[in-house]
């Protein structure tokens, strides 16, 4: 017995010290970025590494939303993200609730129109949906990008699933007392399904966010550009300003950080119930 | 029902005439009807015509079916057309120009397969389906091994379990640019990159190192080493999901018979997972093939241009559609990627009813 304890606990320790090393190897790339987002740029590479600079260079936060329009970017990036990200969870329940829970005629039909998108990367159709868009005159608008991303076929699935559970007698109920459907939408299942609007919210709030390919191909004017499209254009214009390229970094990454954190327990539920149920 | 109109009483009392006696007709049938499905069609007929009946009385417009329908198209319609014009038509679009020659101003003109043909000629084609597939092949299993890994180290009963979770998993939500970014400087083709520093002081020549994105031969190398670090959070989760759905008398029988840790995990666990093995894969490989931006930044320079060394299918629809103009070609390549990316689902839907039960 003594044997198989003193095995535990190698075990145990071996166990400790891989996590350790895996959890090191994900965090370094960050704390490299904090660290050297306070140093000079002639600083950066000095060896060994310097994890905590002797003098902190706060200048680089200051500096970097002189040297390029940094809170315009972060404005427009914000603008986009929230009406997409509202219009999303809108109509997306809204569609969805239909589909699950009301009978009419070419349900099926309509939603088979969904899960034929549904195995279409965007990829593929992204040359016809710009032509289209800027034959619309929409080429280079914001509203553009709220187009291309507000309404996924994603959505609208993942909140059938979500409304399907929810027993249908509950629907009935609500019926016979007289609500018609827009308050059964709005004062039942809109209360039960947070859970999920939950994930659909940090799902298209981190896609959005970080969306990359379609700012740019849709946006060209500089002051109409997303967070991520301008730090790349900085990053390719200053590329050796390595202090202010860390410091606009680490401010692109703190909302996210911040809204990861705080609903990172249904982004974590929406990933494992988009495996489990496949 | 605020707005009942009153009907028009001759008009209604003409209606009612008809539809009256064709009600008491269908109500002796039904009755007489011993075949209950025929039985439910009467039924059915029946519930009609009383509706319409009603409708005669009243003066409304629309059955009870037909406004039951017109709520529901309201629900789905914000959603479906912004879905059908921004998705469904460019979609039906796509296939329609990978046939067509266009320049974006000039009027269209009919290719036949001319762009298909153009494929296999062009050498940044071949160049960009050639590093597709090997990224992918590279890519499936390297992320597939450590996202499992990960997932069985963090299903034990550990100290900060938590904390190693969310650890393991923000480099998947965290911004591309500002990531690859910073690897873009760890691992600098100068000998003072970090990355660099470190392999030489463990003892590698000044001349022998790496020059990782700069050196064609390794470029596929460092994206896909990036791509690993960066996704495998994500699959991770489906695992845990996975791993929390096996039942734990498994184990404890196992454990009964004296197996040890590998035997558990290759005679319980393994088999255990195989279906999410099989829907990790599918998602793991479709995403490969999707793969653009990872390769557009830690490449791409400060241009944005890819070489024949590391130009992906994507990267290749993007310049010709939007560099060149070539959106009929452009067309044709997005659909090699669609016929790819399809197989591949194909593959799903087979899977999905070996794993339904």
């Amino acid at each position: 017995m003594k044997i198989q304890n003193t095995k535990t606990r190698t075990l145990r320790v071996i166990l400790y010290v891989v996590l350790i090393a895996l959890a090191l190897v994900m965090l370094v790339p960050f704390a490299w970025m904090l660290s050297a987002s306070f140093k000079l740029d002639k600083d950066v590479f000095i060896f060994p590494i310097q994890w905590i600079p002797e003098n902190p260079r706060w200048q680089n936060y200051v500096d970097i939303w002189n040297k390029i329009p940094l809170a315009k970017f972060v404005m427009n990036t914000v603008k986009l993200t929230f009406i997409v990200t509202f219009l999303q969870l809108l109509t997306s329940s809204f569609a969805a609730y239909a589909f699950a829970k009301l009978e009419f005629k070419g349900k099926n039909t309509l939603f088979l129109a969904y899960i034929a998108t549904i195995a279409v990367p965007w990829q593929v159709y992204m040359v016809p949906q710009f032509m289209m868009m800027r034959s619309m005159g929409l080429a280079d608008t914001h509203l553009a990008i709220i187009f291309l991303q507000a309404f996924s076929a994603f959505g609208v699935f993942m909140m059938k699933q979500f409304y399907e559970g929810i027993p249908t007698e509950l629907c009935e109920a609500a019926r016979i007392d007289g609500m018609t459907e827009y308050q059964i939408w709005y004062r039942i299942m809109l209360p039960l399904s947070k859970p999920s609007l939950s994930t659909l919210t940090i799902f298209t709030f981190v896609n959005t966010w970080n969306d990359f390919l379609g700012p740019l191909i849709y946006l060209t004017t500089e002051s109409k550009k997303t967070l991520q499209l301008g730090l790349r254009m900085f990053i390719s214009q200053f590329g050796s300003e390595y202090g202010l390229i860390m410091a606009a970094s680490v401010l692109s990454l703190i909302p996210v950080l911040i809204v990861f954190l705080s609903l990172q327990k249904y982004f974590v539920e929406g990933v494992a119930a988009s495996g489990v149920k496949g | 029902m605020g707005n009942m109109k009153m009907a028009d009483p001759a008009e209604a009392a003409k209606k009612l005439a008809v539809l009256e006696p064709q009600l008491a007709q269908l109500q002796k049938q039904a009755d007489a009807e011993t075949d209950p499905k025929k039985k439910l069609k009467l039924g059915k007929e029946i519930e009609k015509t009383r509706d319409k009946i009603r409708r005669a009385k009243t003066g409304e417009r629309f059955s009870r079916q037909t406004k039951r329908d017109l709520v529901a198209y309201s629900f789905i319609a914000p959603n479906f057309i912004g879905f059908a014009i921004f998705t469904l038509g460019p979609v039906v679009f796509a296939f329609v120009l990978a046939f067509l020659k266009w320049d974006g101003n000039n009027p269209m003109q009919f290719a036949g397969l001319d762009n298909f043909a153009m494929m296999f000629g062009n050498k940044r084609f071949m160049a960009s389906l050639r590093n597709t597939i090997v990224y992918c092949i590279a890519t499936v299993p390297l992320t597939l091994v450590t996202a499992l890994g990960l997932a069985v180290l963090l299903n034990q009963k550990i100290k900060g379990r938590n904390f190693f979770r969310t650890v393991s998993f923000f480099p998947y939500v965290a911004s591309l640019v500002a990531v690859a970014a910073v690897w873009n400087m760890l691992f600098s083709p100068a000998k003072s990159g970090p990355i660099n520093m470190i392999l030489y002081n463990l003892g590698v020549s000044a001349k022998n190192l790496p020059k990782w994105s700069a050196d064609k031969d390794w470029v596929m190398f460092t994206v896909v080493l990036f791509s690993v670090w960066k996704n495998m959070g994500y699959y991770m989760v489906i695992y845990l999901a996975g791993l929390q759905g096996i039942n734990g008398e498994l184990y404890e029988a196992c454990s009964l018979d004296g197996a040890n840790t590998w035997q558990r995990f290759l005679y319980i666990t393994w088999p255990q997972l195989q279906p999410t093995t099989f829907f990790v894969t599918i998602i793991l490989t479709i995403n490969c093939f999707k793969v653009y931006d990872i390769v557009y930044m830690l490449a791409g320079g400060s241009s944005g241009v890819l070489n024949e060394s590391a130009i992906v299918l994507v990267y290749h629809i993007y310049e010709e559609a939007f560099r060149n103009w070539n959106l009929g070609y452009a067309s044709a390549v997005a659909m090699v990627l669609f016929l790819i990316v399809l197989v591949i689902t194909l593959f799903q839907f087979r899977g999905e009813k070996k794993y339904a039960n």
